[in-house]
């Protein structure tokens, strides 16, 4: 992300400008834009205009427009946002008040008002600004039938194609069909790494699968690629690398992550971060219980005994609907900050983040044990979600 | 009876629960299942023997028999041709002609379609005048009247599928294990989509005849109108008995002598497994000596001259050039008394969830350990399969293991390394849940052939050891009790492109049965599809029971719309269907604690599915199964408990108390297995989802 200019007042209140210049700028944006806010933008209106003669027709018109934001809306997919709000500002083509949803763009500015900046907010919005975060990878993670083709960059993994078919068992006394299955397998998740990895952006494609398939899958496609000369993977053959992993579904990137071969080749990601710290919480709950705690209420708990070491929470707490609801989970970032604690703001988009989601979405190493709390503070979260 | 039939069956899952659930534990008390109110009733239900295998018509010759039968033999593909005649004909008349009729005319036209359907009609609307040489060519039934169920058995050519068999129940049926259920419910369901043929059998009871087909079908029709069936009743009661009698043909098919039973072969990688069981099948004379000349020269090539045995087993091209089993290998042998299918499972630890499915379909198991110093110890030892496969199996319902102490050529055939091993394993197989009776052990040699299925020659180990060789251990596997009486199921564990028409489905029947011209329901997808054939080991059937593992060609359906985890289910009681669900779980010796949230494989049949633990409903005693503590921030190893799990898909599940081979799952996590459990109970939709 670009940052045009930054204005912001002493009471946290202002506006910053900036251009989306990636797909990931979009998840950053979804995550700073929030009910509430003001955003401007140049956006396409439809107007209908009025001949002399009573006709109408309508044509497509480029406008700027100001709007408060009602809702957002995210499509992973496509990497698209959509934000959805009332005019504020009358303009020629639309009337105040009038709905219009804008679909940021990629290379377009747009300005962000907000009444408070907070934390997060600003910790986000530096983050989208650092470049230096940037490490973008690729990833097969396959088993036998079974491949996702995902795009991991520091805040977002994408499965940008999952392949998955099924292929004969080998029976006895013929394998063909087995073999032949394979094959077309291996054919499909070729086509997915050539139609959906760009070479000139990552730096490195892991090929991760339990057993000997990713062996058998690199040299099959180098085969392939010296018959059939495709220089896109014969120049890009140092960025491949074969992992070890338990199965082809997409939480086995998790392990794929933390294996220490892509640590020591490509530069710590924010999502190998994040499977640091969720293994150091599990870790601990082994070890200690009292010194691991889950749940919005027991975390709290925690944070008011100034007990946090780290805090863990996923970005979607702060998406909240209600104004009320972010401020709690904001005051509870700045409370453990305060008490030199540290905040790791997992992304919901990779596989760690969405384990944490699973789990109430936040949860704490803490310094010091402190006895389970009595009242079944757990019992609310599950209610929550009910 | 019949009622004591199905508490008996449940009374032996619950029997089971304990050591399913429990028996992982480290203490060995066992506990009390909620279902141990039933446990009384046990111990005389259990004496009640299966269904009288063996003695069942002992001295019936099905080839005397057969002398009378005039019909040549078909062979697959006339066979193939007579189904696709059927099918369209039966599109034509509908079902109100016998099949038996239309398989005739079919014959008699020889496979030409139209001509057939000619002959049907015609023979339809002039009655009776069926040519003579129709009574030749029909095949014959004899009825060997008799009070008791073993005296009296349904006898037509055997081996002789697609000819229809008209079967009338006998009567009074004492057996308890085929006594017809009238009764709704899971439990109880008759065998067939169709349960009015088990009605109208037991209309015609006590038909004591030995005529040919043609008189048969008179005097069916004679008994049926004493029974207030209208005159024109004949031909519709007999379209509906055009199904083979189950009962009868699984009598039939125990009376031929030999016992099936799934083995399942399981150890370390390396244990050496694959050889093991392939110098048995060279032994046994189910590998020929060309083959297996082959096999020496071609390994030796490889320079992996000591795997030639193994290659009987391994045998794509991977396996081979690598020296290490993938996916699980299967094949048909027999022993003395028992018709084994065999599954030859991968020992390698990122193989394991082919090993769960190999082992979802076992009723017993050998376990191979390697003898040689230090190899034993390995595999053993934490990180190594020995046990975490044991731990599997007995989880997955297998309760028969044979011990192969195997290479014990490397240790000199020492009875001290043999007593050492024995020892170890028999005190955690014991914590593991294996009753120590059921449990044997024999030392032997897969590479060198010692003792697998000849006494041994080798002086080292005759001169202590005297027991029985591995294949007399396979002769003393018993073979489980098979719910035939149940609704159909069968698991997908493979699909492939057959010869015709269609496609072909491999699986393992977990109840039920199913026959040519059945119609199935695949689920959790929901489409039906017909069964056109059915074969096991390449021999083409036309009944296939609960416990075989058979494949079956299948129509009417995409190949696209089934996977490997499908169920192929009766139609009127199909399996259920969720996407989420709670079970009671055991936890595996995990480093990690277990918390809501936990991203999981889910294991269950041949299926291997992501969810996720959507939380921990309680913490259970283990031995008393009383909730300790309600909503459990976690769960640490070997803990007891009610999870609720979620998945992004539907999948067929069966609660455990409703049927215990198709209610058991197993979890696994970062290539461990962390929980094996029992469903007991499935959600219907997912109540507002959390994301
Ligand atoms: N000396 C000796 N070697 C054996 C014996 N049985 C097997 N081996 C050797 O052990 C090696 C492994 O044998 P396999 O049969 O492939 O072992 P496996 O258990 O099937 O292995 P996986 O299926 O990959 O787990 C081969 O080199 C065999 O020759 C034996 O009784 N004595
Ligand atoms: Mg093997």
């Amino acid at each position: 992300m670009k940052l045009v200019s930054k204005d912001i007042d002493k009471n946290s209140a202002g506006g910053v400008t900036m251009i989306p210049e990636e797909a990931e700028d979009m998840w950053h944006a979804y995550n700073l834009i929030t009910h509430g806010d003001s955003l401007r933008s140049t956006t396409i209106r439809k107007v209908q205009t009025e001949t002399a003669t009573g006709s109408t027709s309508s044509s497509k018109v480029r406008t700027t427009l100001t709007i408060t934001v009602e809702s957002t809306d995210f499509d992973t997919q496509a990497c698209v946002l959509r934000v959805k709000g009332r005019n504020i500002q009358e303009n020629q083509y639309v009337k105040l008040g009038a709905y219009h949803t804008l679909d940021l763009e990629l290379n377009r500015k747009f300005t962000l008002g907000k009444p408070e900046w907070d934390s997060v907010a600003l910790d986000r919005l530096d983050q989208a600004c650092d470049v230096t975060q940037h490490a973008d990878l690729a990833a097969v993670v396959m088993q036998e039938g079974l491949a996702h083709v995902c795009l991991v960059t520091s805040s977002m993994t994408l499965v940008r194609a999952k392949i998955d078919v099924s292929i004969p068992r080998k029976r006895k006394g013929s394998c063909s069909q087995h073999d032949k299955g394979i094959t077309r397998f291996y054919d499909q998740v070729i086509q997915a790494v050539l139609r959906h990895i760009n070479f000139d952006i990552v730096k490195g494609v892991l090929i991760a699968s339990p057993g000997f398939v990713k062996d058998q899958f690199y040299e099959y496609m180098f085969q392939q690629a010296i018959k059939l000369d495709n220089r896109t993977l014969i120049d890009n053959k140092s960025k491949f690398v074969l992992i070890h992993s338990s199965s082809g579904f997409k939480h086995a990137l998790k392990e794929v992550l933390q294996d220490p071969s892509v640590s020591a080749r490509l530069a710590d990601t924010k999502a190998l971060g994040e499977a640091r710290a969720l293994d150091d919480f599990y870790s601990m709950l082994q070890n200690d219980p009292n010194r691991a705690f889950y749940g919005l209420k027991h975390v709290e708990l925690a944070a008011e005994a100034q007990a946090v070491e780290v805090l863990l929470v996923s970005d979607d707490l702060f998406r909240a609907q209600e104004v009320s609801t972010r401020r709690r989970y904001v005051q509870l970032v700045d409370g453990v900050r305060e008490s030199c604690g540290d905040v790791k703001v997992f992304s919901s988009l990779h596989v760690t983040g969405e384990q944490l989601g699973q789990l109430s979405g936040v949860a704490a190493i803490l310094r010091f044990p402190i006895p389970e709390p009595e009242s079944d503070g757990d019992d609310s979260d599950s209610t929550d979600e009910n | 009876m019949s009622r004591h039939r199905a508490v008996r069956t449940m009374n032996y899952d619950d029997e089971y629960d304990f050591d399913d659930v429990y028996g992982h534990s480290v203490e060995d008390d066992y506990c009390v299942s909620p279902g141990t109110d039933q446990i009384p009733e046990e111990d005389e239900t259990m004496g009640d023997k299966p269904e009288g295998k063996g003695s069942y018509d002992e001295d019936y010759d099905p080839l005397k028999d057969s002398s009378n039968f005039q019909r040549p033999p078909l062979n697959p593909i006339d066979e193939a041709r007579l189904n696709s005649c059927l099918e369209e004909m039966r599109n034509i008349v509908g079902e109100t002609t016998p099949e038996h009729l239309m398989i005739d005319a079919v014959l008699r036209s020889d496979f030409n379609y139209e001509k057939a359907l000619n002959d049907v009609l015609n023979s339809q609307s002039g009655k009776t005048t069926e040519p003579k040489s129709d009574i030749a060519c029909r095949p014959k039934i004899f009825m060997i009247g008799g009070d008791e169920p073993n005296e009296g058995s349904v006898v037509t050519a055997p081996q002789e599928p697609q000819v229809t068999r008209m079967t009338f129940s006998t009567g009074n049926q004492t057996n308890s294990g085929f006594t017809p259920e009238k009764n709704s419910g899971m439990d109880v369901e008759t065998e067939s989509s169709n349960p009015a043929c088990r009605d109208l059998g037991d209309s015609f009871a006590s038909l004591d005849v030995k005529k040919s087909a043609s008189q048969a079908k008179l005097d069916a029709g004679d008994s049926g109108s004493s029974n207030n069936t209208p005159k024109k009743a004949p031909f519709l009661l007999k379209t509906k008995l055009e199904r083979l009698d189950v009962k009868k043909e699984y009598a039939k098919r125990q009376a031929d002598g030999k016992d099936f039973i799934n083995l399942v072969v399981i150890g370390h990688v390396d244990a050496g497994k694959s050889t093991l069981m392939g110098h048995v099948l060279y032994q046994l004379g189910f590998v020929n000596k060309r083959t297996m000349h082959k096999y020496e020269q071609e390994s030796k090539k490889l320079g992996k001259a000591s795997f030639a045995y193994a290659w009987v087993l391994d045998e794509t091209e991977e396996e081979r050039s690598r020296g290490v089993t993938m996916d699980v290998a299967q094949t048909r042998f027999q022993t003395n008394t028992k018709v084994v299918t065999l599954l030859d499972a991968p020992g390698h630890k990122d193989f394991i969830p082919n090993m769960i499915t190999g082992a979802a379909q076992a009723d017993c198991a050998i376990l191979v350990v390697n003898a040689t110093r230090g190899e034993f110890e390995t595999g053993f030892d934490a990180g190594g399969q020995t046990r975490e496969h044991a731990m599997l199996i007995r989880s997955l319902g297998v309760s028969q293991l044979m011990v192969a102490v195997n290479k014990m050529d490397t240790v000199d055939w020492s009875q001290l390394r043999y007593k050492e091993i024995t020892t170890k394993l028999a005190a955690f197989l014991k914590q593991t849940g294996f009753k120590e009776s059921d449990v044997s052990y024999v030392p032997c040699s897969g590479l060198s052939g010692e003792n697998l299925c000849h006494a041994p020659k080798d002086t080292q180990l005759s001169k202590w050891y005297t027991g029985p060789t591995l294949a007399e251990g396979i002769d003393r596997f018993r073979s489980p009790d098979r719910m035939i009486d149940r609704a159909f199921r069968m698991c997908v564990g493979d699909i492939f492109k057959g010869m015709g028409s269609g496609f072909s489905v491999a699986g393992t029947i977990q109840a039920g049965s199913v026959q040519v011209g059945d119609r199935l329901v695949i689920m959790p997808q929901g489409d039906i599809c017909n069964v056109k054939g059915i074969a096991i080991d390449e021999a083409p059937l036309s009944i296939a029971f609960a416990g075989d593992n058979a494949v079956l060609t299948i129509t009417g359906s995409d190949m696209n719309n089934i996977g490997v985890g499908s169920i192929l289910c009766d139609p009127m009681l199909p399996i259920k269907v969720t996407s989420r669900f709670r079970a009671r779980v055991v936890i595996f010796n995990i480093d990690v604690p277990i918390t809501k949230g936990f991203p999981v494989v889910l294991h269950y049949q041949s299926l291997n599915e992501p969810a996720h633990i959507h939380r921990l409903i309680s913490q259970l005693n283990k031995s008393n199964g009383e909730i300790l503590k309600k909503k459990p921030r976690c769960l640490t190893k070997n803990m007891n408990a009610v999870i609720e799990l979620s998945l992004s898909r539907t999948v067929c599940l069966e609660l455990h108390k409703d049927c215990k081979e198709l209610g058991r799952i197993m979890l696994r996590y970062a290539g461990h297995t962390i929980a094996a459990g029992l469903v007991t109970e499935i959600l219907d939709k997912p109540s507002s989802k959390t994301e």
